[in-house]
């Protein structure tokens, strides 16, 4: 008779309990983000494609135009073509990935001896065709800058064709 | 039966803007009431719930119901026609019915009838049939088995139900909704009678077939219970239904436990819906926070403690009112 009266008042302190959790849950925020109004920030490791690195000092990039990260990349969906400035120095004037074959390995960014590429934070990356998903590096960094709120790196004028292949700008590799 | 004395004339008139207003409420009650459990659910699990139609989502069950008026509706080859067309009928019916009684606020009653309680009580009991009926002839086995657990359960929490109500009919002396809402003038019969309170909110719990007590419908084992083969309105009909018979559960505790119409500076009405509306969101609370329980449980549940303890509680009520 006591186990009866006992058992009825502990499993009605039980549903209490429960009920006490559910409650501070109801007037806890929410955590959905509403996602194509709300977005939120990507925490520093993220690894989306990778993107020019703006450096502090010079407010620019600091590739070289090497072409270590091209030649390094084991999908080889890295183009990078450079142009010389003066006598010793060499920038990029086209730095396209093709980011639909990248398996984000991060091999272009630890050969790069001026770590001039890191991660980018980018996560919507949804495209309608193959193209879309074909990023044009020096562009994008100049939307950096912009968001940097540092003057713009121009973009150099491919050099004149005098290696001999006219190659066409916006061709990727097969 | 009529306590009040009116002209015939008036008291058609007014019947029959009584069933135009119940039928309005009904349909405005069941539409706030998804969308206030949705948003409860929601919350209660961090989530915003609909947010996309309408001021946070306010809208949303008014496309749900435009879409469900839209859908087609499906007999299955195999199913009792006459009886599986009628279920939905018979399911919202009583519900209609039960509205004649609630007591809104001092005036606004349809009819003040002496046998109020009873006669709310007689026709939620008809809710078990119409589910009877449609698990019946729906011809399949998940729907049988709802609506048999259906069954069971209804005539088991039916009599501590009632018993838990004798206990406040004891005190107040009369079944009559208003005559008991008066008697409250004074304190809320909630203090008085807090185990009647509980063992009330736990019985119409499941007396509507909410979670924890939803194995008429339990999802996850019985498809959908005894509405797994309606579709379209039909369906909707008994969504219908347990969304008003939420209110009328939730009216009946109001009237009985907190008061009714009574409450400072508000109009009667407000205080009697936002009462109601403290009751549904109880009952929410409950399914969102307990596990289904068995069915042996369930039925030990009612037999075992439910109807002793409800039991108790009216002879100690019995005994202490010879006392004064």
């Amino acid at each position: 008779m006591v186990s009866y009266f006992k058992d009825i008042l502990v499993g009605f302190y039980s549903l209490l309990a429960g009920m006490s959790v559910t409650i501070r849950y109801f007037f806890q925020p929410i955590v959905t983000v509403q996602y194509p109004r709300d977005k939120i920030t990507m925490t520093p490791r993220y690894r989306g494609h990778t993107q020019l690195a703006l450096d502090e000092e010079t407010s620019t990039h600091t590739c070289i135009a090497c072409e270590l990260c091209a030649r390094t990349c084991p999908s080889q969906l890295i183009t990078v073509k450079g142009v010389k400035v003066d006598k010793k120095k060499k920038v990029p004037w086209q730095y396209v990935i093709e980011y639909q074959y990248c398996s984000l390995c991060g091999l272009c960014i630890d050969v790069c001896p001026t770590n001039a590429l890191e991660w980018s934070d980018e996560y919507r990356l949804a495209g309608y065709t193959r193209e879309d998903s074909v990023f044009d590096l020096l562009t994008r960094f100049q939307r950096q800058q912009q968001m940097a709120g540092v003057p713009m790196t121009p973009i150099p004028e491919a050099p004149a064709v005098e290696e001999g292949e006219a190659e066409p700008v916006e061709e990727g590799k097969e | 039966m009529e306590t009040m004395a009116q002209p015939a004339a008036v008291s058609v008139f007014g019947m029959i803007v009584g069933l135009i207003a119940v039928i309005g409420l009904v349909s405005v009650n069941a539409l706030f009431l998804i969308w206030m459990e949705r948003k409860v659910s929601a919350h209660m699990q961090l989530r915003p719930g609909p947010m996309e139609v309408g001021w946070h989502g306010a809208i949303q069950t008014i496309a749900d119901a435009l879409k469900l008026m839209g859908k087609e509706l499906i007999t299955p080859r195999d199913v009792d026609r006459p009886v599986f067309w009628l279920a939905p009928i018979v399911v919202f019916l009583p519900v209609l019915l039960s509205f004649l009684v609630i007591p809104f606020s001092q005036n606004l009653i349809i009819r003040d009838m002496n046998v109020g309680v009873l006669l709310i009580l007689a026709f939620a009991a008809l809710t078990v049939l119409a589910i009877l009926m449609a698990g019946w002839a729906s011809n399949n086995k998940y729907s049988v088995f709802g609506s048999i657990r259906s069954v069971a359960q209804n005539v088991a929490y039916e009599i501590p139900l009632l018993i838990t109500l004798m206990s406040i009919i004891l005190i107040v002396g009369s079944f009559s909704l208003v005559d008991i809402v008066n008697a409250q003038s004074k304190y809320w019969f909630v203090l008085i009678q807090p185990v009647a309170f509980i063992l009330y909110i736990t019985c119409a719990t499941a007396e509507t077939n909410r979670a924890p007590f939803d194995l008429p419908e339990a999802e996850s084992e019985l498809v959908a219970g005894f509405h797994t083969e309606y579709t379209g309105m039909r369906f909707a009909l008994f969504f219908l239904a347990e969304y008003t018979n939420m209110f009328i559960v939730a009216s009946i505790a109001t009237v009985f436990f907190l008061g009714g119409w009574r409450g400072p500076f508000l109009p009667g009405f407000a205080w009697f819906l936002i009462k109601v509306y403290f009751i549904i969101f109880l009952i929410m609370w409950f399914r969102w926070t307990f596990p289904r329980v068995r069915f042996d449980q369930l039925i030990t549940f009612a037999w075992k403690i439910l109807i002793p303890l409800a039991f108790a509680n009216l002879i100690i009520t019995a005994f202490i009112m010879k006392l004064l």
